[in-house]
């Protein structure tokens, strides 16, 4: 197979080692959009896209250390990465979020 | 009737979730414990969660169960066009000559009901090439944002998903007689 | 490694290429809408497969049920907020990139 060509014995946590890097590469890629965006919802979306990608990170990270039950915590944060959007987008489409007591 | 088996079975669901991430010990050593405090506060989280989500989750109006089993094939349907989007993106993005034509459309469905259009604009997201911008839930209309002119037509000329949705949610103009 | 091993690498493999070409996209798109269209699906799909891989490394146990939730929670929140920003982009008036016609 192509996995004993690169190594005499490859184990799994090379194939994570792996993910991870290529994540961290594609994430690093995606700053570039949160630095030039022209505009403020480039840098809404971009910021979005690293949350998920984030999330990824962490269940990797989790089964790096051998700590899997690890995976409560990127699920609270793709809540809260999901809410946050939310929020922003809809302050920018009205201009503010609730009406003022007046 | 019909209110009160939605709570309640809102109510059994949401608990049976809670137990799932909280205190499931089928085997020896998952972490998690079966006393009276943790049911209690998994009962106050059940309760205060089936409040705030009344009636979204077990709508049993008309025929809910026609609707559950033909919603099964739609969403593997959905699931193969998902794997068809990305494919269609990764294209046009590692092209060294990026092929785009963007463009708006706007067309009309006769899907009425919340849950209907929630399904639609979801599917419309999730298929190649084209993403939501506006629905008005009062004459069913859609703006639609397309990468390309060509995957636009699917949704406005051939109508495959009007079709397929009215299908599962029976809103069609043919057996509307729900 | 066994056979498992080898599946589950295979997914985790094309789901890490489906979040790279993502990227490729977000940098290389003219417009903020396309660039939405690159975001909001490969972001996704990518994801739920590497999610998928370490489902089917981990076996039948009390883990994979809430790898489980996770993915289909993304699966479900990531078009939500897709629809958000393109919403907010066009009622504010953020322009769109056209095809030129010599091109």
């Amino acid at each position: 197979m192509l996995f004993s060509m690169l190594k005499p014995h490859m184990e799994i946590t090379d194939v994570f080692l792996a993910v991870g890097i290529l994540i961290t590469i594609s994430i690093l890629m995606t700053m570039y959009r949160v630095i030039k965006g022209p505009t403020t919802l480039d840098r809404v979306m971009a910021t979005s896209v690293i949350g998920t990608k984030v999330v990824v990170l962490l269940v990797v990270i989790g089964y790096l250390f051998e700590r899997p039950i690890f995976v409560d915590i990127p699920l609270t944060y793709a809540m809260l990465n999901f809410v946050g959007t939310l929020i922003v987008a809809k302050y920018i489409e009205r201009g503010e979020l609730w009406k003022p007591y007046t | 009737m019909g209110k009160k088996l939605s709570y309640i079975l809102t109510f059994i669901v949401m608990f049976l979730f809670w137990i799932l991430l909280s205190a499931w010990q089928l085997y020896p050593d998952t972490p998690g414990k079966f006393d009276v405090i943790h049911i209690s506060q998994g009962i106050a989280a059940a309760a205060l969660t089936t409040y705030l989500s009344r009636r979204v989750i077990f709508d049993l109006s008309k025929k809910w169960y026609v609707k559950f089993l033909r919603a099964i094939p739609y969403v593997a349907w959905e699931l193969w066009q998902i794997v068809l989007a990305n494919l269609d993106v990764a294209y046009r993005a590692l092209h060294p000559k990026m092929p785009l034509d963007p463009v708006v459309v706007e067309f009309e469905t006769p899907l009425r009901s919340d849950l209907a259009l929630t399904f639609m604009a979801n599917s419309i997201t999730l298929t190649p090439g084209t993403i939501t911008i506006m629905v008005e839930p009062e004459k069913g209309k859609f703006v639609v944002h397309a990468i390309d002119r060509k995957l636009a037509k699917p949704l406005v000329v051939d109508q495959t998903m009007q079709k397929k949705l009215a299908y599962v949610f029976m809103e069609g103009q043919h057996d509307s007689s729900a | 490694m066994e056979a498992l091993h080898i599946i589950s690498a295979i997914f985790m493999f094309a789901g890490c290429f489906f979040m790279i070409t993502g990227a490729i996209g977000i940098i290389r798109f003219p417009d903020f809408y396309t660039r939405l269209h690159a975001a909001g699906k490969c972001d996704t799909l990518g994801e739920v497969l590497i999610i998928l891989g370490f489902m089917i490394y981990q076996g039948l146990s009390f883990l994979t049920i809430k790898l489980f939730f996770l993915s289909f929670f993304i699966l479900l929140a990531n078009p939500v907020g897709t629809h958000a920003l393109i919403k907010a982009a066009y009622v504010t008036g953020v322009k769109m990139w056209r095809r030129e016609e010599n091109g």
